[in-house]
Parts: structure tokens; sequence; C-alpha cells
């Protein structure tokens, strides 16, 4: 089990090395110059050189990427006598559009993306695991009915037209919330509470759709299965049945998937925080997309890389907790 | 059958139909038998002749929103198909165990066998210390011959082999020392060589438990040699109720002397051909009318139209207790029933 964590983290390594080189292309490829990018529009070419020699963007794209992944580590200086400035380990660059360390952007920008993804992840599970083992245990009855109904709405409807319906609906029309304006939860938690509620509500809804049908279809295989027969055969509860036998087989499909959407959120909710304006991670990417701010779009990409890496390590191991049948002897 | 003290089971009309989209399938069709303490009786039919959903009904196993059951089922004196959740399960593992057809599937792939067994143990001895439950788990992976049991107490399922497992899954059932095991077709998924040690463990632990045995086959082989009485079911019916001599010696239904012929060693004639019964089992939903085996038997148009119409019921046939459900005259079962050339 040990040697089997290892072997994975290493493999976990060698993939983040991996997708750095290939998102530290985008400099190379892209045909925008990032230190024209530094001063605007109406930039003297002697202050284009002079920030493409402060950034290092003169150096070739090897020694560019070098300089990045070693900031990571130790941290990266740039410029030279007065107008030095370094952005501390771990350094993922400078953004030139926003005069700000990549690290420092990310660091006011993810708590907010956590926030949403672990609220909506919560809700999320409940609701998806709860309505599915209701449709199990009422199989064809209207309950049943009325949860692959709501299952196959939610994962046909996308995240940006029920944001956008939600929020015209509760805010404009009804008045019911004010519009979300999102504050610290350390500083006002109840506006805090009143700007996440939407967008936890609408991500947790879509995404528990397809939770809904994973467990439902889990739990009615499982009850086929011959164990659960006997199970009942020895006499035990349906309590006992349904968590140690049904249960059991159906949350392992539903862990590997959950880990993964998790992580994926963890990188950005673009859609749901552009919608209701959140000031997280995904709408960050996203506008630095459009501004052609490529180290933060390095930055927020590399993070995002990391969770979903992370996440694969983490539901291998789940699994071999989960099920005895997989796990390395 | 002369036994004169109560039986321990007593099953009266049952009939247990589901509801499918194609029409009612009709798995049981009114089906009464009694089973007395310590006999072995063994219950043969070919697939689909209802022989396991009988036997899920005896612990009320089959799935109670798509299948309807009638009559009475009588263990101990309650009757399981009306007794409250709670009583039936008092009853299940503890009165009536079960030992399923396929090992591979039965047991529980995320507990270690140890956890299994303890489980059915403690549900019906819930003040059982740790101590006392460990010891009487290893006790009876011993008794059902599982080599070092204090090291394979800690292993999953998936680390047995087949054989291993069923031993397993029968010290599950025996645990809380039942009165009536049913056996559904516990050798079936088995290889041959592991086949005769199953069934032999069976046998032995009989012996020493005292319980009776509902043994379900299609083995005549093992019915031969275990079995004290034999229920021969098709289409959902008894067709015929006998002691096992009887049954081999003069069958009295037209279907058994079919099966009995279509056993090697046994039915095969001169040129060492076997018996085959024509044509293949009846849809469950559309049974014909009359006898459910009619279109299949040489022997139905020698009693008028009574088979294609009339339901025969079981009836007793001779003097050694047979019962057999045919509209064929005594003399005429018993006389070909004893021939050598049944069919």
């Amino acid at each position: 089990m040990f040697l089997f964590v290892v072997r994975r983290l290493f493999f976990a390594v060698v993939l983040l090395l991996a997708v750095s080189v290939f998102t530290y292309l985008l400099f190379a490829l892209l045909p925008t110059d990032p230190a024209a990018l530094s001063c605007g529009i109406h930039c003297k070419p002697e202050t284009v050189l002079a920030n493409r020699i402060r950034l290092g963007y003169d150096k070739p794209i090897l020694e560019q990427y070098w300089h990045f992944l070693r900031g990571i580590f130790v941290g990266r200086d740039y410029g030279f006598g007065q107008t030095a400035f370094s952005c501390p380990a771990p350094s993922l660059g400078y953004s030139f559009n926003q005069h700000a360390c990549v690290t420092a952007l990310i660091g006011e920008t993810f708590p907010v993306t956590a926030f949403l993804a672990i609220g909506a992840f919560v809700l999320w599970m409940i609701i998806g695991i709860g309505v599915g083992a209701i449709a199990a245990l009422n199989k064809g009855k209207w309950q049943d009915r009325f949860a692959t109904g709501f299952a196959a709405v939610g994962v046909s409807l996308p995240t940006f037209y029920i944001g956008l319906l939600v929020l015209f609906s509760v805010v404009i029309w009804f008045q019911i919330l004010p519009f979300p304006s999102y504050e610290s939860p350390l500083d006002n938690f109840s506006a805090f509470i009143t700007a996440m509620i939407l967008p936890w509500l609408v991500l947790a809804v879509l995404s528990a759709a397809s939770y809904t049908r994973l467990t439902r279809n889990g739990m009615l295989e499982a009850m086929n299965e011959d164990f659960v027969r006997l199970g009942v055969a020895k006499g035990l509860r349906l309590r006992v049945i349904l968590s140690r036998y049904v249960m059991r087989q159906a949350l392992i499909p539903i862990v590997t998937i959950a880990g993964l959407d998790f992580a994926g959120l963890l990188g950005g909710a673009i859609i749901t925080e552009s919608v209701f304006s959140l000031p997280g991670m995904g709408r960050m990417s996203i506008r630095a997309v459009v501004d052609s701010d490529l180290p933060v779009l390095v930055g927020t990409t590399m993070v995002a890389a990391v969770f979903i890496v992370l996440a694969n390590v983490i539901v291998d191991i789940t699994y071999g907790f989960l099920d005895p049948r997989v796990r390395v002897s | 059958m002369s036994n004169t003290a109560a039986p321990v089971l007593s099953v009266q009309n049952l009939r247990v139909s589901f509801d499918t989209q194609d029409g009612t399938v009709r798995a049981v069709d009114d089906i009464s038998f009694d089973v007395y303490a310590g006999e072995t009786i063994c219950i043969v039919g070919e697939s689909g002749s209802g022989k396991s959903v009988m036997a899920g009904s005896i612990m009320r196993l089959n799935n109670s929103s798509t299948a309807t059951t009638e009559g009475k089922i009588l263990v101990n004196g309650i009757d399981v198909l009306t007794a409250s959740e709670e009583e039936v399960r008092g009853i299940r593992g503890s009165e009536v165990a079960m030992i399923f057809q396929d090992p591979m599937s039965a047991l529980n792939p995320y507990f270690t066998i140890g956890k299994q067994i303890a489980e059915a143990y403690v549900v019906h001895h819930p003040g059982a210390s740790k101590r006392e439950v460990h010891d009487v788990v290893l006790a009876m992976m011993i008794k059902v011959g599982i080599p070092s049991p204090e090291k394979r107490i800690d292993e999953y399922p998936h680390q047995f082999s087949g054989g291993m497992r069923q031993r397993i899954v029968i010290a599950i059932a025996l645990v809380n020392n039942p009165k009536i095991l049913i056996a559904d077709e516990p050798t079936t998924a088995l290889d041959v060589t592991v086949q005769a040690q199953i069934l032999d463990l069976m046998m032995s632990l009989q012996k020493e438990f005292g319980m009776t045995i509902i043994l379900i086959t299609h083995d005549l082989g093992v019915v031969a040699e275990v079995a004290q009485d034999v229920i021969v079911m098709y289409a959902g019916h008894i067709v015929e109720q006998s002691h096992v001599d009887a049954l081999f010696h003069s069958p009295t239904h037209p279907y058994s002397w079919g099966l009995l012929g279509s056993v090697a060693s046994y039915g095969a004639n001169k040129r060492g051909d076997l018996y085959t019964i024509s044509g293949s089992p009846p849809s469950l939903i559309s049974l014909p009318a009359g006898c459910a085996f009619h279109p299949r038997c040489v022997h139905s148009k020698g009693s008028g139209n009574a088979c294609m119409t009339v339901q025969p019921k079981l009836r007793d046939v001779g003097t050694d207790g047979s019962r057999s459900a045919c509209h064929l005259t005594d003399d005429v079962l018993i006389s070909i029933g004893r021939g050598s050339d049944r069919s």
C-alpha cells in the first residue's frame, strides 16, 4: 500500500511537470508580446524594451521556463536597482496587467472559489445521494419518476441559463435577495451567506442530478446482488442492509466521480462565478484570457492541474480502502 | 410421511405470482407440503419450474413490490407470509437458514469473512461479548473445514476459492443452529470434485445439528444419495411427491418418467441413447389449459380430454405413500412406472 502511494505520487509529479511545460508553451505560441501588453497601447518602444528585460521576456523560451519553474520553489526577483521587486516562493510569475504577483492574486481569489466549491459540494452530495436513494427505495412509484425527471432536467440544463434565470427571478423580479455582492465570511458572515446561497444552490442542484442517477442505479443494481439477499436471509435489519451492503457498493463509483468533480470545481467554477459576479479564480482566469494576461493564466491552470492530479491520487487510494479487491498487496 | 409429530414446516396452498410488463407470471401455483424434523427433502424440476421462488417465499425473500404471495407457510406455528417484519427477521437465519447457488456472489465483497459470520450470529445474539463471538466464528470455521481459521478469519471473500466460499456460506447458515436449512442448488456452481465434498459436509453437519434440509437440485444423482422424500415440480405445480426409493423404482408421473429416463446410467436404452422430453417447458405467463405437462406428455391421448381441460389434483397412488398429479388411473401409473421402458 505504501509503495503504491509513493509510486502514484511520483507519477503525479511527472504529470504536473508535463502540464507546466505545455501551459508555459502558451508564451511561445501566442502572437501577443507580453512586454507590449504591460504598458498599454500608447507605450514608447523603449519602455516596452525595458519592461521586456525587467520581466525576463528577452531570454530564450527554455530559459524563461526554467526561471518560472525555479520561482515556484525559491521565489523570483524582477528588474534591477530602483525598480527591482520580487515575488516570494512559491512564485507563479508576475502579472504585468494587474501589477501583482500571480501567487498573491490566486491567494485573494482562491478562498472565494474554495467556499463556493465546498458549499456546493456538500449540498449536491446530500441532495444527489438523498434523492437517488429515495428513488431506488421507491422504484417505479411517483418518487422515482420525480427523481428520474429531476435528473434528466438537471443534466440537460446549462449552468449559465439556470444561473441567469435564478438571478433574474429571485433578485430582480421577486426581490427576495439583494444583488449578490461577495464579502469574506470573516468580515460579514450574513452578507457572505446571502451572496453565496444562489450560486451554491444552482451549482448543487445541477450537479446533484448526475449523482441522483448514479445513486439510484448503483443501489438498484446492488439490491439484486446475491450477497444482499444473503444479508436479508441472515435476519439483518433493513437499515443495516442498506448501509453495509447496498450503499457500500453503490458508493464506490460515486466517490470516484465526486473526487474529480470537486477538484475540477476548485480550479474555478468559471460560469457560476461569472454569472453571480463572485471574485473567484474562475472569473479571474476568464478575465486573464480576455486581457491576454498570460502569467495569470499559466498560474491558474497550474493550480487547477494540481487539484485534479491530487484528486486522482486520493481517489485511487480511497478506492483501495473501499474495495478490498483492488487493494495492492 | 407416516410421522405423527407436528411438521417443522408446513406449506399450504402457496401461490406466488409476479407482475411483469408481459403479464402475470405464475411461478408457484397452489403448492402444499409438510416437512418433518430431521428429514431431508429434495425438490427437483427444470429451471423455471418454481423451485427457487418457492424456497425464497419460505423466508419471505421475494421482492414484495412485484410478487404477490397467497397461502400459508407455517414455521413454528407462525405464518411467515402474514407475520410482522420483526417476527420474520427473528425466523430468518435463526429458525430457517439458506445456502445460495453461487458462492462467488453470495458473500459481501467488502467485509472479512470473519465479520460476515459474526454478523449472522450477533443479529440473533445481541448480548454476546466480542470474545464469545470470536470463539463461535472460529469454531464454525473449523466445523465447515476451513484450514488455519485463525489466519483466514481476517481475509476477504475474493481470497477464497469457490468451494471454500460455499463452506463459509454454510458456516453463516448454521451459526445459529437453525431447524431448517434450505439449500438452493448448493453445488451447481462448483467444480465436480468439490461438489461431493460440500454435500458430504452438509450431510455430516445435519447429523451433528439435527436440522431439516430442503435441498433444491436438478441433479438426480444427488437426490438418490441424500433424500428421503422427493418433490417433483413442473411449471409451478407439484406433479409428484414420493419417498426416494419409490420415486426411483416406481415413479408415478409421466414427467418423472421422463426425468429419470434422461439420466445417464439410468435411462439409457439398449443402444445407449438417452431419453429426452420433447418440447420445452411452457411459458408461466400463459400455461396450457388442463395439465400443464400435457403438450409434452406421450400418454395424454390415453385419458380422453381430461388432460387438456382439467388440472389434475395431487392424490395418493398405490400403497407406498406416493402422490401424483396425473389423470391416468392408478393401475396404469403403477404398471408403467414399474416397467423398464417407461417412455
